[in-house]
């Protein structure tokens, strides 16, 4: 809590710093490559050009302006169990509307627009819940460019549906059989691809870590949401949000929506990570809550690991957050107390799903769900006048196998007891 | 003069070139690791690599992502990895050893303490895959305050613009990795190598030893004609699995599997007569 910044939005710094976050931790093979990115993202940013081609396409393929949603029947429902004359109005930013069903797209235009000015022809991504993948692998189809996705094997047989969907747009999805196979480990495959390839490959990494640049593009790439929630809160109730709740695996969607208000000091700001079976089981995904500062995959940030420092298991029911590190941005900012980082279990993700699904005819993402779970519990705790804004990052269609097998399982011990 | 600088000394009065091998502290235990160790300088090596073990080695290619976790597994600790060091050192005292690995398990053990149990234990120097020259504050620094040698990569991503910050803080020797890739996948092009090995050498003047992809005694010589050294990691490593028995343990063969190979290379290395 020391050292307040005059600015919480100047960062990083040339080396790609957080504070101590961040950084280039890569082999020497990538280091030309990400300085080479790092000087085309530069001067992309300051050519109109490139902002005017990411404007059409995020209007007339994307979707944009995604919509600000007054979630009125989850806020009766808040209002019913809360304290007399408490109760948020509660909003949910429409990311799961967006072309491809999350936030994910949003970056993954930025970076293929990026590529095709560099001249790459071939793109790799890692993905967890295949959000990230089923993105990269639209784009790439809409480009013309070849598309290879690295997806642990476990993930691969968890998301099934987001599988078929890359394949039908013509993309390679190559299940890594590594470590534990799922997130961490398709991301440590798709860099081992990327110092093989490095003539004509580019790296489209899914979320705001990684080197410099990329915590800092993915999260200019995603800053739209946060932008769009300025405009749309003004215009529909003429005056800033006061909270913002968001989950976080890596944190892209989280970083979008915070980014443009974090000089904000009226607004508070919740980010929420995965506690899976609960954060003293050993099996979670919350890396501030349960881990320490560590280095790995390019940055300095909070990681889970044991004491020798070899990274350890991360645990969600949902596969996006299945991740044992978090963006580096998010560690400063955990670390100088701008965003406050709490975490929802997988039993209250799940309840979540179906308490939005019920009231507001939305079935969200598991990954949404951990944000819904503790936002509900914060609009509780603030008056009726105060105006939360959640973000709805994606949707929940790829979900549905993986929660009707789950609540099969819980309806059927329910009955045995 | 250091280890390293006194065995190429001594090497170059040979007139040959330096045979590094790789082996993977607590592959597949501690014990075995320690005896493959001890025989690799009689079995022809003149440089001894000892591999760090990391749960995300992502320079790394199958071979040693595998010997790693079988290192893990056995319960190998950084820690641990130094007694390894301070034991081998009690009986030779001569051989350069290098620690290879990745940056987190030093960040966490804490750099100076690292640096200071390293040096107590006999360690030569470092070469840490994740640091590049942009994070030399990290530990290439600290390390050669401490009088320790931090060996750098050198690719062929690594151009003539690139090359003198690369070269700038690297001590005790350069070490080319011969393709664009991870270790022990594709075999090199040796006139390339040779090409690049003759470009580096323009930029300074510390040996530069060749790595990643060599796997025979042919290749070794092939490599030791234009090079001061190289460097075989995976086939060791996989001449190490080869002897394991179906639960992953190490029988009475294992050793044997790990010098037979060494001597095959040293052999390549040693019938190439350099100019000194």
């Amino acid at each position: 809590m020391s050292n307040k910044p005059n600015s919480y939005t100047a960062g990083p710094d040339e080396h790609g710093h957080f504070g101590i976050f961040g950084g280039r931790f890569v082999a020497e093979t990538l280091m030309p490559l990400i300085l080479s990115l790092e000087k085309a993202y530069g001067e992309a940013r300051r050519d109109p050009a490139f902002a005017a081609a990411i404007a059409s396409h995020q209007t007339h393929y994307i979707g944009r302006p995604s919509p600000l949603y007054y979630a009125d029947r989850l806020t009766e429902e808040v209002r019913a169990r809360a304290p007399a004359g408490q109760g948020a109005k509660i909003y949910l930013k429409r990311e799961e509307l967006n072309h491809t069903g999350s936030h994910k797209v949003n970056n993954v235009l930025g970076q293929i627009l990026l590529a095709l000015r560099m001249g790459k022809k071939r793109i790799i991504a890692e993905t967890g819940a295949g959000q990230h993948g089923v993105a990269t692998a639209t784009l790439c189809a809409r480009f013309g460019l070849q598309c290879v996705v690295y997806m642990g094997a476990v993930d691969v047989a968890r998301q099934k549906p987001n599988v078929v969907r890359m394949q039908l747009l013509g993309a390679e999805v190559r299940p890594v059989q590594s470590g534990a196979r799922t997130l961490k480990d398709a991301m440590n495959e798709a860099l081992r691809d990327w110092v093989t390839n490095v003539a004509d490959t580019f790296y489209c990494i899914g979320t705001v870590a990684g080197p410099h640049p990329y915590p800092a593009m993915v999260r200019d790439f995603q800053s739209i949401i946060g932008r769009e929630v300025r405009e749309q809160v003004e215009a529909q109730e003429g005056r800033l949000p006061d909270s913002l709740v968001a989950c976080i695996g890596g944190g892209s969607n989280a970083m979008g929506l915070f980014h443009p208000f974090l000089d904000e000091p009226s607004v508070e700001i919740f980010g929420v990570e995965a506690a899976g079976h609960g954060l003293d089981s050993g099996a979670h995904a919350a890396s501030i809550a349960g881990g320490r500062p560590g280095v790995l995959h390019g940055n300095r940030t909070y990681l889970l690991m044991d004491g020798d420092g070899q990274i350890e298991e991360a645990h969600s029911i949902s596969a996006g957050l299945d991740y044992p590190g978090i963006g580096p941005e998010h560690s400063w900012l955990h670390e100088t107390g701008r965003v406050t980082y709490l975490s929802a279990t997988d039993a209250e993700a799940l309840a979540a799903f179906q308490q939005l699904s019920r009231l507001e005819g939305i079935i969200p993402a598991l990954e949404s769900s951990h944000a819904l779970a503790r936002a509900v519990d914060l609009a509780a705790q603030r008056p009726r006048d105060h105006i939360q804004v959640v973000n709805l990052s994606g949707r929940g269609d790829k979900d549905i196998d993986q929660v009707s097998a789950l609540l099969a399982a819980s309806n059927n011990e329910g009955a045995g007891a | 003069m250091s280890r390293i600088e006194r065995r190429f000394a001594r090497l170059r009065e040979e007139g040959r070139a330096a045979l590094v091998t790789f082996i993977t502290a607590g592959d597949p235990d501690y014990d075995t690791s320690l005896a493959a160790i001890r025989a690799l300088n009689e079995a022809g090596a003149d440089i001894i690599e000892i591999g760090m073990p990391f749960t995300d080695p992502m320079a790394d290619g199958p071979a040693i992502q595998l010997a790693a976790q079988r290192a893990l597994k056995g319960g190998q600790t950084l820690a641990r990895t130094l007694d390894l060091v301070r034991a081998l050192r009690e009986t030779d005292a001569d051989t350069p050893v290098i620690l290879m690995g990745y940056y987190n398990p030093i960040y966490i053990y804490g750099v100076e303490r690292f640096l200071a149990d390293a040096k107590a234990a006999g360690v030569d120097g470092f070469i840490v895959v994740d640091l590049p020259p942009e994070e030399d504050t990290e530990l290439c620094l600290p390390a050669l305050q401490a009088g320790l040698a931090f060996i750098r990569l050198a690719t062929p991503t690594t151009d003539d613009v690139r090359l003198p910050s690369v070269l700038a803080n690297t001590s005790g020797f350069v070490y080319y990795v011969s393709i664009n890739g991870v270790t022990g996948t594709a075999v090199p092009d040796f006139e390339a190598v040779a090409a690049s090995v003759a470009r580096i050498k323009r930029h300074t003047d510390l040996p530069v030893v060749v790595g990643f992809g060599v796997r025979t005694g042919d290749h070794a010589a092939a490599i030791a004609r234009g090079a001061d050294g190289v460097v075989v990691g995976s086939a060791v490593v996989e001449a190490l699995r080869g002897s394991l028995d179906a639960d992953g343990k190490a029988g009475p063969g294992t050793v044997p599997a790990v010098t037979a190979l060494v001597r095959e290379l040293a052999e390549g290395v040693r019938s190439v007569a350099r100019r000194g």
